[in-house]
């Protein structure tokens, strides 16, 4: 529990990506099985435990701490996990004992009875140091925000031995924690475990932007042309085994969408689908904020379910009836992929269409014209691409539609994270607007990105040279710079005092040769954008 | 006991006619520790250790650190007026000190800043006994239990370890922490250079000639980027995620203070590595020490003082809240106004 402790702490509070990385191998290289395998598993969200309730730590804490000191512990600390860990008094009075292994924990977790848990937990807290506590206490409560995403943890145990993190994702969801054959193939003293039946995820194959590639080079007769649409990108797996909604980043969000996992369970064939997930309003796709409220319930009511149905674009074909079709030509797999869906016609499921086109100045125009909710812009793939895990540079194209700008005014900027934590690179702005008190500012999103190092000195120097008040990390700034602010769509938004929200929000240019008092109005916006 | 009392100049003897670490310019001071917010320019008359009396004169120069200085080493005794004063170290930072005053058969000790775990570059806190104490809280509540700072230490270099080649800046009070830090690191067998940001020079210069070795310390401030990959940089607190520490190697970003203990601290401050290391009684030893001066009566001066009362008041000793403001949560109040400023 110690080093697993210890390794919680460090990836909390770094925020690079590949320090994280090199913090989680040393571990897996030093951490025996089983204890590797269940710290991936907590790491992966692959642990819960329902019997231990955040009452249940309170209850056992106030019977060791004054009500009152605990009370103004609490308050100062902030959350509760962490407030017991540090008030509980254990180690000190058995400083011969160990805290108990991680593997020791999960295991008890998971058989004892619940009348029985306090006490355990209890006796496993007095023999633990305040780190080691704060572990044990996430564990069993199931917050474990460690600071690294299962994708994150599978990336260093691939490049802890010499495979690749798909290979990985595609026997993942076969496996179970502790994942000891996993660990043993992975360092070459065991074959590749066989997920059988398994419903695995299986990698997909991602485009890269076509921002700055020359067209006039491609020949047009390679090229296919289809809508990318403004969903999320989903993997649809039925196999023996069962049934399975991925994201592109392997998250099972079955939960979430029981109507497709009811259409895969009646399917008669089994199949590995690639497609865009959308919310449907009749046959066209809802705006992307309807499919999010569907994102954000872990059990969607049955209104919900009525009232935002999902439905799938599908996009590609992978497996069919056991066949890897990954290694055909596009064209041959979107023959499969049409015979395949003209076979079952499954509700709920429509086919992407392919653009006939001639040239692609054809395509360009056409691009632009679809301005339709749904519709992100094009995808362009060779007609002999297979299909290739990761985002392989050539064969898919994303061939965005020029993206919507508005010229705001800046009205505060926060410091970054980690390279950037002396920067102020995080920038609020906001509208015009006739308030009760005459013209004003209300913001309207928050960017963090779009510009380039050099941008970056000059606004952090702007930012520390026009500061009117500070509140924390953040600094209010004089209303004298306009940012022309890029982004992909706009939606209305309770959240914000403007009511209106941008989807990708990104610094196009800084405007310095624009008056602030010239800078866009809300009202207009509305107009324009919604 | 009548005395003692709090004015808004700050705690004063009464019948001995002087304040203890006066929050303004006054005839007579006695300072308990040279942190500018208990020790303050402009006072006619300064009684304080040699220690603390160089760090003034270093800290604001010899014509402002006060127009008599009188050294009182630890244990010397003077009376004035009726009131006999002295020294009892206090275990904070290189000359700190209780200010032990007996009166009339009655004796009160005011702590200034203290803490009982050893510390190489001070002399240990002294339990005096007393009838009133008057005590610090700047920890006083139970989730602040310090750590054992070599643990700290040991995390740091295992640290180093693992990123052999970026550059591992650390957070400290230019006063005491800073030169804490260096002694522990030799303790732990760290014999590399240590790499100072200019504002902690001179401190650890005077360190050395009040006999405390700090080994090989460099000037990071001059230094080559490619000279501090796989070093330790200490800095003020201020510097360490601002534009000074921009000069680093891939910096990992440490910061030593008691309030490293609570997570979200330690995040709202952007450290990737928390240090808890302070240079403060944690809840335990400040309970343990309000208990062992057998004192009837304690009065607390600035900190968490309603949780401390609290828990005296549990053990049948009376507690007293003092409020006195002017003293700052180490590490809390600085401004980023100062760190704009220290670029040096």
């Amino acid at each position: 529990m110690i080093a697993f402790a210890a390794l919680l702490e460090r990836l909390a509070f770094t925020p690079s990506r590949n320090t994280k990385i090199a913090l989680l191998k040393n571990y897996f290289a030093e951490t025996p099985d089983p204890d590797r395998g269940y710290a991936l598993a907590a790491m992966a969200g692959a642990l819960s435990f329902t019997a231990a309730k955040p009452a249940m730590l309170r209850a056992l804490a106030m019977e060791r701490t004054d009500p009152e000191l605990f009370a103004w512990s609490y308050d100062y600390v902030g959350d509760l996990a962490e407030t017991v860990a540090l008030i509980w008094r254990g180690r000190a009075e058995r400083p011969n004992s160990l805290p108990p292994g991680l593997a020791e924990v999960v295991e008890a977790l998971k058989t004892t009875p619940k009348a029985d848990l306090p006490e355990l937990v209890a006796g496993w807290l007095d023999i633990s140091d305040s780190s080691s506590r704060y572990a044990i206490l996430k564990l069993i409560t199931g917050s474990l925000r460690v600071g690294a995403s299962a994708r994150l943890a599978k990336t260093a145990l691939a490049e802890s031995g010499s495979v690749t993190p798909d290979e990985i994702e595609e026997v993942w969801h076969g496996l179970e924690p502790p994942y000891t054959p996993l660990f043993a193939w992975i360092s070459g003293h065991a074959p590749r475990p066989d997920p059988k039946d398994a419903p695995v995820f299986r990698p997909p194959m991602l485009a890269q932007s076509l921002e700055g590639v020359d067209l006039t080079t491609f020949n047009p007769s390679d090229w296919r042309a289809e809508w990318k649409w403004d969903g999320i990108r989903a993997q649809l797996v039925k196999t023996l085994g069962g049934e399975r909604v991925y994201t592109r980043t392997a998250e099972d969000i079955g939960h979430a969408f029981p109507d497709l996992l009811e259409i895969l369970t009646d399917l008669d064939s089994h199949v590995v689908l690639d497609g865009e997930l959308l919310v449907m309003q009749g046959d066209e796709p809802a705006p992307f904020a309807d499919l999010q409220q569907r994102l954000n319930r872990k059990s969607p009511a049955r209104t919900m379910l009525r009232d935002r149905p999902a439905g799938v674009r599908l996009y590609d074909i992978l497996f069919e009836d056991g066949e890897d079709l990954r290694n055909l030509p596009f064209d041959a797999r979107r023959k499969r992929l049409e015979t395949w869906f003209a076979r079952l016609s499954p509700p709920r499921m429509t086919l992407s269409e392919l653009i006939p086109f001639e040239n692609f100045s054809e395509l360009a125009a056409l691009r632009e014209s679809a301005r339709s909710e749904g519709i992100e812009g094009l995808m362009l793939k060779r007609a002999d691409s297979p299909y290739v895990p990761g985002r392989p540079r050539g064969p898919w194209w994303k061939w965005k539609r020029e993206p919507l700008t508005v010229d705001a005014v800046m009205m505060y900027a926060q410091r970054g994270h980690g390279k950037r934590s002396s920067f102020y690179s995080d920038y609020t702005f906001g509208l015009w607007r006739e308030g009760e008190n005459g013209r004003e500012l209300v913001p309207i999103g928050k960017a963090y990105s779009g510009f380039t190092d050099e941008e970056l000195k000059f606004l952090d120097r702007w930012v520390r040279a026009h500061t009117t008040a500070r509140f924390g990390p953040v600094r209010e700034v004089e209303q004298g710079l306009v940012l022309e602010i890029a982004f992909d769509a706009a939606q209305y938004s309770k959240r914000h005092k403007s009511g209106v929200a941008l989807r990708f929000p990104r610094v196009a240019r800084i405007r310095t040769d624009k008056p602030a008092a010239e800078a866009d109005e809300l009202d207009e916006f509305v107009r324009t954008f919604l | 006991m009548d005395w003692l009392a709090p004015e808004p100049e700050g705690l004063f003897c009464i019948p001995g006619g002087f304040y203890i670490d006066p929050l303004r310019p006054v005839a007579c001071a006695v300072i308990s520790h040279g942190h500018s917010d208990h020790a303050r320019p402009g006072h006619r008359r300064v009684i304080a250790t040699p220690e603390t009396l160089a760090i003034m004169r270093l800290r604001m120069g010899d014509d402002r650190a006060g127009d008599v200085q009188q050294p009182l080493a630890y244990g010397e005794e003077i009376t004035i007026n009726g009131v006999t004063l002295r020294l009892a170290p206090a275990g904070h930072v290189a000359g700190s000190a209780q200010i032990v005053m007996d009166y009339e058969g009655q004796r009160a000790v005011v702590s200034g800043d203290y803490k009982r775990a050893p510390d190489p570059t001070c002399e240990p806190f002294q339990v005096v006994p007393c009838d009133l104490f008057v005590t610090e809280a700047t920890f006083a509540l139970p989730v602040f239990r310090h750590p054992d700072p070599a643990h700290e230490i040991a995390k740091l270099l295992h640290n180093l370890r693992l990123f052999p080649d970026r550059t591992h800046v650390v957070g400290c009070y230019a006063l005491g922490k800073c030169q804490r830090l260096i002694a522990l690191l030799r303790q732990s067998g760290y014999d590399r250079p240590v790499w100072l940001h200019g504002a902690l020079i001179s401190m650890c210069a005077l360190y050395e000639t009040f006999g405390i070795p700090l080994g090989e310390l460099k000037q990071a401030t001059v230094a080559e980027k490619a000279e501090l990959r796989g070093g330790i940089v200490l800095a003020p607190p201020s510097a360490i995620a601002d534009r000074w520490a921009r000069r680093l190697a891939d910096p990992v970003v440490c910061l030593a203070s008691g309030w490293m203990q609570v997570r979200q601290r330690a995040k709202a401050r952007g450290v990737e590595l928390p240090l808890i290391i302070s240079d403060h009684a944690d809840w335990d030893a400040l309970l343990k020490t309000c208990e062992e001066t057998g004192a009837s009566e304690v009065w607390v001066t600035h900190g968490r003082e309603e949780a401390l009362i609290h828990a005296l008041g549990l053990r049948g000793i009376k507690g007293r809240a003092l409020r006195l403001v002017g003293y700052e949560e180490e590490d809390e109040t600085e401004s980023e106004t100062e760190a704009d400023e220290v670029t040096a």
